[in-house]
């Protein structure tokens, strides 16, 4: 019987390190607990050192300073093969040699298992991927969908407490990706194994995460529930790299309670949310979601004149890119719902925003 | 009904004719792009092998040179113990003072030395004699040749000719399966000259134990070369490389100098005290000599097409058996190894192919017990001039070489054969 | 005037380049000492007399087959070439060397002596043109063989009184007759033994006490590396091999004479050369093998001039400065029990006795 708090640190990264040259750190001091039955993602641009917590946690790289610690033991010295920790690779890694039914077969024969014993789980796991019918043919026979099922299955057949997922999609087109995302979600919870999963692509992040750890220069910038991620990002870096994301820079002039006021570097004021603003006079980035911007409505401190640039029409709804504080760049999804405001390239306008939709981060 | 099968091009003739006549023009195209090459083949590669082969049963010699010989020889009786009568001697006479004046009946004599011993002799004295034999006063042209030489009295002579008068023999492919054709039929040649089928066979299991060294030595070196960092494989594939660029001779040599009883490994493990100064390794000059010279040659052989497989399994693969709870070797045996197979099989078949064909590595080290049917080969061709018992060797070596690759490609599959 | 003679040198340079292409001829030989020797005898006052360009080969040791593989193909390259007897023999039985009245077409010696006497028994047959007698006998490493050192040719099989490996050429040629001597054959009767299928398993038989402490040879150079090296305490090759090993690089060999093989090597013309080439080999052949030339020779090799003409002309050697006379094959001391090789035996047995001596070595 593991405790409560086993349960909530079943992997847990200890001030971890790691350095390829011993120059360069490629994660710097990265702690993290990650609690059973969780479903984590570790997500981040390519070179953020994600994959390389990974590694360390799978056994094929080694921690350079800290302690991996799973369920409770540190696993810094254990090499990977009895780790028991299931693994789904990008390439999905079957082996091209065996049928499907070996590949499935093959954790269960080195840990001694009986044949019998062997079929009846090979044969649960491929029902389990709806891959029934598939055990005797080999890997490039099939699909890539059907690849990435089988090796999903195979990472699972052995009934591992946690689950590596190395971008496990990347290789898929939109469209099957986006089904195998629900797929490998309902494994997890059906099965109610803790899955550490790996991605540069935040929509999957987002669907598929209980929580998501965002990478940034080997550091977690931020380790929150999808929603808060995109709701209530921490810094810029996180502001800017979920979602579609409307700045706008300048000078903290006060911060009153939760709001701080800031002034643009056009003169203009705005209310905002200090959120992680630094003191007065810091510069700051105002971090503000496309989706809470409204034209015209009732004038409030935050509203500002704006010249529509561009329309791009999307059906549910029309994206207009507008002249905002002087950010060109400025988008507005304007829902295309019954009535809306019709507008037209070079008109002038107004835009306003809630001060909580303001978000007033790092420079 | 007919109809209905020919379906039409817009023009109105058959979609099947038009078809290949648009073709037509890329097949000419592409034929003329590998006619260097075709004709290159054909006249340095199928050419020879062509002309190897029919010299193995080509025997125009006796019945050119001899052709009234030939003729009235079929009528004796070769069981009869007795020379052939005054008619057979008189075409005799006839046919070798032609063949003295045009110099061919040398050649003849030396056809017919390898069949029958004394023969050369027997016709070069001959044919001095003959020049002097006036043709039209000759009584008895039996009693002329006993004067001459009293050899041609000797039936054995004479069914030597009988038996190789027709245009084409067998004989050089009986005496290369060291067979040979008596009066009785054919038989197995004398005890004390059987030696082709022991070098055949020796040849073969010698290849065979150099490939296996080869694979033994050249899988690690290959796993490193795949496996290490860009910059340490590159240094490690120059080594690999460097034998192809010292002479053939001189790498053999190196051998000598290193295998030798007084040389230098010998040396250093008297030194160690190993071995006693008077009881030094037989390194070389016998099959150990040919094996590890020869092992040494063809390695970058099996190294090459190794490598290139090798570098074709990705390394998440062992990371995959690992993570499944494979140990290291559980790994290699069951996952990386049989993925390697390919490349160990396009190894040893060019291995195995060119040590079969080797010989002058094995004539330089391998002693009397390390040399292959190659070194018959090559002394049929440039020493002992037989050279249609040289190319019966060879033909017989390709068919054994086919033989062995069909037997590959019928259990092993010549597509699980893989260069990279 | 350094401008005038570069432009008379250039022009001197074109002239004798334009004549060179018209008269170059291929000479082919041994290479090595032995090519070395007919340069300097030879080819060089020959060149420097008609201003032929004596081109030089070293495939005299495959001349039969290239020769054969030549005239086949129809365009025979070569316009002199040198050979042993046996081999020229057998070119000359081939119809691939020319005839030659030695009488007409070769020089008298300088007393009015005809070619043919002064060769006298040398030429073996109508072809060939002798030019040296060598001989195939024994060398020895003094340190190695004991007190007493080897003073006949049957201390090769006495295996008793001297320990050790020996070398011996791969093939049956004179190592069959010196087996039968030492087995008790008398000189005269050799080759009527060795005629019969006891003969030979007489020699064979012989040969037997040795085999294990034999290595076998194929190159002329062996033999002198195996002596130096220590490999073997004696072994069989060229008088001329030896006098370089001994007197030369001065090692630590002795010269045992006592039942030296004695052969012959020298010229032959290629059959169905042009007119042209034809005069031209035959001017070459009149030239090089006249007696003052064949005794020049000697200055550079101790090989035994084949004239009995240029026997008294042998002088000192050319740059050691020592009398040649004493080191010649044919030098009175050495000759004392001496064997010609036997051209038309070996080529009636050759074949046969070397398919039973392959055999043998194999066994």
């Amino acid at each position: 019987m593991t405790t409560n708090n086993t349960d909530k640190d079943f992997v847990v990264f200890d001030h971890v390190q790691k350095s390829y040259d011993g120059e360069n750190l490629v994660v710097k001091d990265l702690n993290l607990n990650i609690s059973k039955g969780e479903f984590l993602t570790l997500l981040g641009p390519s070179g953020s050192g994600k994959t390389t917590c990974l590694m360390m946690l799978a056994g094929f790289e080694t921690a350079t300073n800290g302690d991996i610690r799973l369920d409770g033991s540190p696993i810094n010295n254990i090499p990977p093969h009895k780790r028991g920790i299931g693994m789904v690779f990008q390439n999905y890694a079957l082996f091209p040699h065996m049928t499907v039914g070996e590949n499935l077969s093959f954790p269960l024969e080195v840990r001694k298992m009986g044949k019998s014993e062997r079929e009846e789980k090979v044969k649960h796991a491929l029902d389990m991927v709806q891959m029934g019918e598939f055990s005797g043919r080999r890997p490039s026979q099939l699909s890539g969908g059907q690849q990435q099922r089988i090796a999903l299955a195979r990472a699972l057949v052995f009934n591992p407490q946690l689950v590596l997922m190395d971008e496990p999609l990347g290789a898929l087109d939109k469209q099957l990706r986006e089904h195998m995302q629900y797929e490998i979600k309902h494994l997890h919870e059906n099965l109610g194994i803790t899955v550490v999963y790996v991605t540069h692509d935040q929509s999957e992040a987002l669907t598929m995460s209980d929580r998501v750890a965002v990478f940034e220069d080997g550091r977690i910038q931020q380790l929150s529930s999808p929603d808060d991620l995109y709701e209530r990002p921490e810094n810029s870096f996180v502001a800017q790299f979920i979602g579609e994301n409307n700045k706008l820079v300048g000078q903290v002039a006060s911060i009153k309670g939760k709001v701080a006021s800031v002034k643009l570097d056009n003169g203009a004021k705005v209310d905002c949310l200090a959120v992680n603003c630094g003191k007065v006079g810091s510069r700051t980035t105002l971090s503000i979601r496309p989706e809470r911007v409204s034209l015209g409505g009732t004038k409030s401190k935050n509203t500002t004149d704006a010249v529509v640039k561009e329309l791009i029409y999307l059906g549910d709804h029309i994206r207009c890119r507008m002249e905002v504080h002087g950010n060109e760049e400025f988008i507005v999804k304007v829902p295309n719902s019954a009535g809306h405001k019709h507008l037209v390239k070079g008109e002038k306008t107004s835009v306003t925003w809630a001060k909580e939709d303001c978000r007033a981060l790092d420079a | 009904m007919s109809n209905t099968n020919t379906v039409l091009a817009s023009d109105g003739t058959s979609l099947k004719k038009s078809l290949a006549k648009s073709l037509r023009r890329q097949k000419i195209r592409a034929l003329l792009l590998i006619a260097p090459l075709l004709f290159f083949v054909l006249l340095t590669f199928i050419a020879p092998i062509g002309d190897m082969l029919f010299r193995s049963v080509e025997n125009n010699i006796v019945s050119d040179t001899l052709p009234r010989t030939v003729k009235v020889l079929s009528k004796w009786d070769s069981m009869s113990g007795q020379a052939p009568d005054e008619e057979v001697f008189e075409a005799f006479a006839r046919d070798l003072k032609i063949a003295v004046k045009s110099k061919l009946h040398t050649k003849l004599g030396s056809r017919l030395n390898y069949e029958k011993t004394g023969i050369s002799s027997l016709v070069r004295q001959t044919g001095r004699k003959v020049k002097k034999l006036d043709l039209d006063a000759t009584p008895s042209f039996k009693d002329a040749f006993e004067k001459m030489n009293k050899k041609w009295m000797d039936p054995s002579v004479w069914q030597t000719i009988q038996q190789f008068s027709s245009k084409y023999t067998d004989g050089y492919f009986l005496a290369a399966a060291d067979l040979t054709r008596t009066s009785e039929g054919i038989q197995k040649v004398d005890e004390d000259k059987k030696i082709y089928f022991k070098l055949f066979v020796r040849t073969l299991y010698m290849s065979l134990g150099i490939t296996f060294m080869c694979i033994l030595l050249g899988y690690p070196i290959a796993f490193l070369l795949a496996t290490l960092p860009m910059r340490s494989s590159n240094v490690l594939m120059i080594l690999v490389l460097l034998p192809f660029w010292t002479s053939l001779l001189v790498r053999t040599s190196a051998w000598k100098v290193l295998l030798q009883n007084q040389g230098v490994i010998n040396d250093f493990l008297v030194w160690l005290g190993v071995i006693a100064d008077g009881n030094r390794l037989e390194l070389i000059n016998n099959v150990t000599g040919t094996v590890i010279a020869m092992t040494h040659i063809l390695l970058p052989f099996m190294i090459l097409p190794l490598f290139s497989v090798m570098k074709t399994i990705p390394p998440t693969y062992m990371r995959a058996a690992k993570s499944m709870g494979a140990n290291d070797f559980m790994a290699f045996r069951r996952v990386y190894f049989p993925q390697s197979i390919p490349g160990i099989g396009a190894g040893s078949i060019l291995v195995f192919i060119l040590a079969i064909g080797y010989y002058i590595t094995p004539e330089i080290v391998g002693g009397t017990k390390g040399v292959f049917i190659s070194n018959r080969i090559a002394y049929h061709i440039s020493s002992s001039l037989n050279w249609g018992l040289g190319a019966a060797l060879g033909a017989i070596l390709l068919v054994v070489v086919l033989a062995l690759y069909w037997l590959y490609d019928k259990f092993v599959g010549i597509d699980n054969v893989k260069l990279g | 005037m350094k401008i005038k003679t570069i432009m008379l040198g250039g022009a001197a340079f074109a002239m004798s380049a334009t004549a060179a292409l018209a008269e170059d001829m291929t000479i082919v030989s041994w290479g090595g000492a032995y090519t070395a020797s007919q340069q300097a005898a030879y080819h060089d006052p020959y060149s420097a007399m008609t201003g032929v360009n004596i081109i030089n080969d070293a495939s005299s040791g495959e001349a039969v087959a290239k020769l054969r593989a030549m005239s086949e193909a129809g365009n025979v390259t070569w316009d002199v070439v040198d050979v042993v007897a046996a081999d020229a023999l057998r070119l000359c039985d081939e119809g691939l060397a020319m005839e030659i009245d030695a009488d007409t077409q070769l020089a008298d010696a300088p007393d009015g002596t005809k070619a043919s006497v002064d060769f006298g028994d040398l030429m073996v047959n109508e072809c060939f043109i002798p030019q040296i007698v060598y001989s195939t006998t024994f060398g020895y490493r003094k340190d190695l063989v004991g007190s007493t050192a080897p003073t006949s040719v049957c201390s090769v099989f006495d295996t008793a009184a001297y320990p050790g490996k020996r070398s011996l050429e791969k093939r049956p040629i004179n190592n069959m007759e010196w087996a039968l001597m030492c087995d008790g054959v008398a000189k005269s009767d050799v080759y009527d033994v060795l005629a019969t299928d006891e003969g030979q398993a007489r020699a064979f038989a012989k040969l037997d006490t040795i085999k294990g402490d034999v290595i076998w040879w194929s190159a002329g150079a062996d033999t002198p590396q195996l002596l130096a090296d220590g490999e073997v305490i004696m072994g069989s090759t060229y008088n001329g091999r030896l006098f370089a090993l001994i007197e030369e690089q001065g090692q630590n060999v002795g010269m045992l004479w006592d039942g030296q093989v004695f052969d012959l090597d020298g010229w032959i013309i290629p059959a169905g050369l042009s007119d042209e080439r034809k005069a031209r080999a035959l001017d070459y052949v009149y030239f090089a093998t006249d007696t003052q030339r064949l005794a020049d020779q000697a200055k550079y090799i101790s090989y035994g001039p084949a004239r009995k003409s240029s026997a008294p002309l042998v002088s000192k050697h050319a740059t050691l400065g020592i009398d040649m006379a004493p080191h010649m094959p044919t030098d009175p001391n050495n000759a004392k029990n001496t064997l010609l090789y036997n051209y038309s035996f070996w080529a009636d047995y050759r074949d046969d006795i070397d398919a039973k001596f392959q055999a043998w070595l194999a066994k």
